[in-house]
């Protein structure tokens, strides 16, 4: 993109201080405000879980928390979220609330390159909170706005009902 | 693609938004939810050089009743058209329409007002305000006006407001007992943006239509109402031959245009189909 940058205002790609509680850890970083929270997350805070797609809100490989909502970390600049709180994969993964989505993941092979999988278990895992028993089709409803290029999506939404199906009888899955 | 560089200012009040773009002046934009502007941005569709954050604004927030109307806050989330119950009760049209609009966790940040204010002629909730009646509550540097729906949407991606206005909020009539309502689109995927798509609210009295407002999206550069077939409909009660007739009279009411995705006449026959269905809803008092 340098080319166009000769174009640009003087001022505009001055940083801005930003701070926000990423994965339970408060951190700041310097900003430019065109800065999307994607790129930040990857470039600045090494967090390469959260995948950059189509960078226009299509794919929903870029999901993350925002406040403990879903949202996709290529519609909104770093600047928006100062002051957020961002769960990301990695914390996600940490701190094993959606262990039991991944353990199906992976026994159902609901992933081959995995591109689309950190979106797909953000979206799952809202899913899950909100949803006690989601229909097959609640679950195809909900992965709507996620691409998966390799495994045709029966296999994850088999795994996310078998989630919900042993969450709600009680134990976790598998 | 990313963004041409930019200032970012978030602003605290309406006056502080609307006295910094005035600053500003055409280079500035006021950014909601986001989940237009950023796209936008990205593709380099767009350039401002100023960003007014209006999220933490919170005179612009929250659903209330307000008279015969439903107050509804601009920055209210499209999820939050799910989950809030004045929403359901009050303004169930809105309701009904609200999980048609794009994918979840766009719903978790997209804005009633940010819709609105971009008027995207395929988008379910300006369409919607065509068929409640609703006002827009615009904010501006010469001070604050309601304008009516009807009056709102211009041209493509054209309306009312006026470079440097905030829509503040939204007014939505309460919903009364003697009315019905329906809402349905027709699209390749869910999620996507619909082919044709269509909502209505109508008056009874006993089985007999006193009023209704019939709106379409994706028919057109704006979001419509189709004068001709609620004309037929009011004063009558709902048979097939009263629907056969508001159908044939959408021929006078829409032009679609010739578009890549499908030709005008596929798409006058998607919006008859569509009419049909949902006057056949409204006649079960649905
Ligand atoms: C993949 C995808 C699919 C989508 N599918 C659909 C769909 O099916 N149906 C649908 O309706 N929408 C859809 N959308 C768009 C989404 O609903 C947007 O949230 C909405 O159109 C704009 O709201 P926003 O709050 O995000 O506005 P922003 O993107 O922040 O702003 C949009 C425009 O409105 C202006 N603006 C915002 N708020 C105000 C205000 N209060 N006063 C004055 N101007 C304001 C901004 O300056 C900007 O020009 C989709 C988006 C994506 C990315
Ligand atoms: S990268 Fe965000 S949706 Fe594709
Ligand atoms: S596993 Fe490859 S895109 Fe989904």
């Amino acid at each position: 993109m340098s080319g166009f940058d000769e174009t640009l205002p003087d001022d505009a790609d001055e940083t801005v201080r930003v701070r926000f509680i990423v994965n339970g850890r408060k951190v700041a970083c310097e900003v430019a405000p065109r800065e999307t929270l994607v790129d930040c997350l990857r470039n600045a805070l090494e967090l390469t879980g959260t995948h950059a797609g189509c960078e226009m809100g299509a794919c929903g490989s870029c999901l993350v928390q925002l406040d403990g909502r879903a949202v996709h970390s290529c519609l909104m600049f770093a600047v928006q979220a100062d002051g957020a709180r961002i769960d990301t994969i990695e914390g996600l993964t940490e701190s094993g609330v959606i262990a039991d989505l991944q353990a199906e993941f992976h026994r159902r092979n609901a992933l081959q390159c995995g591109f689309c999988t950190p979106g797909m278990l953000v979206n799952a895992h809202e899913l899950l909170s909100q949803v006690a028993q989601p229909s097959r089709e609640d679950i195809r409803d909900a992965l709507s706005g996620n691409y998966c290029r390799c495994t045709g999506y029966e296999a994850i939404v088999d795994a996310i009902e078998a989630v919900a199906k042993a969450r709600s009888e009680g134990g976790g899955a598998s | 693609m990313k963004a041409r560089a930019f200032s970012y200012f978030r602003a605290a009040t309406i006056d502080q938004a609307l006295d910094a773009h005035a600053r500003a002046g055409e280079d500035a934009r006021f950014i909601a939810g986001g989940q237009s502007l950023v796209p936008a941005l990205s593709l380099r569709l767009q350039a401002p050089r100023l960003l007014i954050d209006i999220t933490h604004i919170d005179e612009l927030r929250g659903v209330r009743r307000d008279g015969g109307y439903l107050r509804i806050g601009a920055l209210t989330r499209h999820c939050e058209m799910l989950s809030e119950p004045l929403i359901a009760e009050f303004a169930p049209l809105l309701h009904a329409a609200a999980p048609f609009v794009a994918h979840p966790a766009i719903r978790n940040r997209g804005t009633f007002g940010g819709s609105i204010a971009l008027a995207d002629p395929a988008s379910e909730f300006p369409a919607m305000t065509l068929a409640l009646d609703a006002e827009i509550e615009i904010a501006g540097p010469s001070g604050s006006r309601r304008v009516k729906a009807d009056d709102f949407f211009v041209e493509l991606f054209e309306t009312a407001l006026q470079p440097g206005e905030l829509i503040t909020a939204i007014y939505v009539p309460l919903f009364k007992a003697d009315q019905r309502f329906a809402f349905d689109e027709l699209a390749r995927r869910r999620g996507d943006y619909a082919l044709v798509g269509c909502g209505m609210l109508a008056t009874f009295t006993g089985d007999r239509i006193d009023d209704i407002r019939i709106s379409f999206f994706s028919v057109g550069n704006t979001p419509m109402r189709v004068k001709g077939a609620e004309l037929t409909l009011i004063g009558s009660s709902l048979d097939a031959e009263r629907i056969a007739a508001a159908q044939a009279a959408l021929e006078g009411d829409l032009a679609p245009p010739d578009s890549d995705e499908i030709p005008p006449a596929m798409r006058l026959h998607l919006a008859r189909v569509l009419l049909g269905r949902l006057l056949g809803r409204l006649c079960e008092g649905e």
